[in-house]
């Protein structure tokens, strides 16, 4: 029971033991067993995806009334979770149809850049308490997620110019706008996070989270959340790769397996977005129970992730799609001005909590309070929407007197 | 040869390497991708450095946005991304020779100087100190808030430029 | 500290391997019989008619350079974000002005016109 209890950690110093028993030296050992961990951390998100995509296909399913994968035809499984196999094996096999003028290092390099970039995020997410459930506390743990996230961009206009096609161009332009664009408020919101914590490490983070963020700062949370449903092309800023539109946007030209890593790399995307949003604001491995077992926190932050990609795919299948000019108006004229603010009211009343309880401010009292905060935010938000539409509405009824007018003058 | 004299090399071999492609890569949007590669290059040198902060800054802003705005700069220009540019002109030889000269007369003056020992370590929370350097009246506070003038200034005059288009 | 960059080391060439693996798995595996038919560009399933280049919108080139500003402005942002409660109250109304000359600016963009999709 207490080898269970610490299970992961467990599994490390056996195989550490292991591996200096049969003659390595401690550094040695320690250097194998990093190495074999960054291969476990590697392929998780592909198991996950591949797991992930059937069950977003069944459920997608259920919702819109129809069955979806499943075993009615050619034998797929029980419930069809054989269907994300069969999809590999016929994309590995398909032919890769290279359209005439192509540029071939671009063209071969972005799809490996892409899943290279998803991949990568994933040393800095905790997956319990202490330094072994996490891949490498760095110190400048959540701005490495952003680094990465934010140097992948190219790999669209790379995939997009070199299909020598324009509707991959155009296709490529509009991806870099709207992903540059909601970068601004996805980082401003996590300075908001950083800033109540103090810190940068994610496991810093998780540990300054006695009160989950979520509960302390809603309209960050929301600006995250939203921001980062942008940057992974959820509904309902799924707009690069509406099939009816812009026919597949930037990753027209490529086929087989090529295109099945664009695919790959879309919904690592959307997992690591969950992680990161439950570990910024969820709380990570934080639950009951998590000291006496530690293996708990990594079952604890697995299931915060399935909340959150869950709720990924519930807005996926019932929202539609914005077009581009009011996504970028929703996000420069609405989105970046209101990080903007929640950013330096979270910062004068976080401070402001430090200067008048000298003594150290409970938890929940610092949570209340940013909180409120909040709260008088998203109110002076609504109150300011609110104004801006009922001054729309009297230009309208103006508008209108006045066509009136002119046809009473005309007759 | 230690760990990190390994590393080094490799990070500055791909660093020079890079801008070695930048200068001789047929098409501009080529060379638009070897910068980017001598970013990562030059983020790797960061990390050696034991400054983690400015390698992830380094990727954060040089790849993810200087890159991509001098990549929509070269898409900007009508007929640039189809030419296919001559690796070297014809001055090459002048060029190869003034570069000797300046490698010769660089190493030289590097070869003079004692040896570099490093006074302190570089401690743990060094991005703790950079942030109190950057509010503390007598550090920098003042060129902090001049960063933020610059940078509105940057985008006013940008916008006055791209908007007579 | 640099202890903990090891294991990024191995994760970046994991990474890079996991994907190569992938294509090149696809590679060995995937039948080769191009033609000139297939060749052809994808356009809507008529032939493709002139040049692959489109006239590029000068402002895309606006919207880099402003998250280029605010990209910018982050990265100042985060040491002060770091170390800002442990210091006396002045703190705070530094990385608050830094934000509102930042907003300003936005507001300024907005107002020129600048964030209009055309």
């Amino acid at each position: 029971m207490d080898f269970l209890s610490n299970l992961i950690v467990n599994i490390g110093a056996w195989l550490r033991s292991l591996l200096i028993g049969a003659g390595m030296d401690e550094m040695g050992a320690a250097l194998v067993v990093k190495a074999i961990g960054a291969v476990v951390v590697a392929s998780f998100p592909l198991v996950v995806v591949i797991f992930l995509i059937w069950a977003y296909r069944k459920i997608a399913a259920r919702m819109q009334g129809r069955l979806g994968p499943n075993s009615s035809g050619t034998w797929a499984g029980p419930y069809g979770v054989l269907q994300t196999f069969a999809d590999a094996i016929k994309m590995l096999t398909k032919e890769d149809v290279r359209p005439e003028g192509v540029d071939p290092v671009p063209y071969n390099l972005a799809p490996i850049l892409v899943v290279f970039a998803s991949v990568v995020v994933w040393a800095v997410i905790p997956f319990g308490p202490g330094r072994e459930l996490i891949g490498a506390d760095l110190s400048i743990g959540i701005f490495y997620i952003l680094a990465f996230s934010s140097a992948a961009l190219v790999v669209f206009l790379m995939a997009g110019w070199s299909s020598n096609n324009k509707y991959a161009t155009v296709g490529a332009f509009r991806a870099v706008a709207q992903l540059i664009g909601y970068e601004i408020p996805q980082l401003l919101a996590i300075l908001a996070v950083v800033m109540v914590a103090g810190s940068l490490s994610m496991q810093d983070i998780v540990g300054a989270q006695d009160v989950v963020f979520l509960v302390a700062m809603p309209v960050t949370a929301l600006i995250f959340l939203l921001a980062s449903f942008a940057e992974v092309n959820a509904r309902p800023f799924e707009l690069l790769e509406a099939e009816s539109e812009l026919v597949c946007g930037y990753f027209i030209e490529y086929s087989g397996m090529k295109f099945g890593m664009f695919y790959l790399a879309e919904f690592m995307n959307a997992v690591a977005v969950a992680a990161i949003f439950s570990t910024l604001f969820l709380g990570g491995w934080r639950g009951p129970w998590v000291d006496q077992a530690p293996i708990l926190g990594t079952i604890w932050s697995l299931v915060k992730m399935g909340v959150m990609i869950f709720l990924w795919m519930l807005v996926q299948i019932t929202l539609p799609r914005l077009r581009i000019d009011q996504m970028l108006a929703f996000n420069w004229k609405f989105l970046v001005p209101l990080a903007l603010v929640n950013l330096c009211v979270v910062g004068v009343v976080n401070r402001g909590i430090t200067e008048w309880f000298p003594a150290g401010a409970s938890a929940w009292t610092r949570a209340g309070i940013l909180l409120v905060a909040n709260l008088v935010v998203a109110l002076a938000t609504w109150g300011v929407l609110a104004a801006g539409e009922r001054r729309q509405e009297r230009r309208r009824v103006a508008w209108e007197a006045a066509q009136v007018e002119e046809l009473e003058v005309g007759a | 040869m230690t760990l990190q004299q390994a590393l080094f090399l490799l990070f500055g071999l791909i660093a020079l390497g890079a801008a070695v492609g930048v200068v001789v890569a047929r098409r501009v949007f080529h060379a638009a991708l070897w910068l980017l590669l001598a970013f990562f290059g030059v983020a790797g040198l960061y990390v050696l450095l034991e400054a983690p902060f400015f390698a992830a800054a380094q990727l954060f802003v040089y790849m993810g946005a200087i890159g991509i705005l001098i990549i929509f700069a070269i898409m900007l220009t009508r007929g640039m991304m189809r030419q296919q540019m001559p690796r070297v002109n014809d001055q090459w030889w002048l060029a190869g020779l003034l570069a000797l000269i300046l490698l010769g007369v660089l190493a030289w003056l590097v070869w003079q100087q004692p040896p570099v020992v490093a006074s302190r370590l570089v401690p743990e929370d060094s991005l703790n100190w950079l942030g109190l350097a950057l509010i503390d009246p007598e550090g920098f506070a003042l060129p902090f808030e001049v960063a933020s003038v610059l940078l509105v200034m940057a985008l006013i005059g940008a916008i006055a430029i791209v908007r007579e288009r | 500290m640099l202890g903990s960059f090891i294991f990024v080391g191995f994760l970046l060439v994991v990474a890079l391997a996991l994907a190569c693996v992938m294509i090149g798995l696809s590679w060995l595996l995937r039948p080769k019989h191009p033609s000139p038919l297939k060749s052809e560009i994808y356009e809507c399933g008529l032939r493709p008619h002139g040049e692959s280049w489109v006239q590029f919108k000068a402002q895309y080139y606006i919207f880099a350079l402003v998250f280029l500003i605010f990209d910018v402005e982050a990265v100042f942002l985060f040491p002060w974000a770091v170390v800002y409660n442990w210091l006396p109250f002045y703190a705070v109304l530094e990385g608050v002005l830094f934000v509102l000359l930042l907003g300003a600016a936005l507001v300024y963009v907005w107002r020129k016109g600048a964030l209009e999709w055309m």
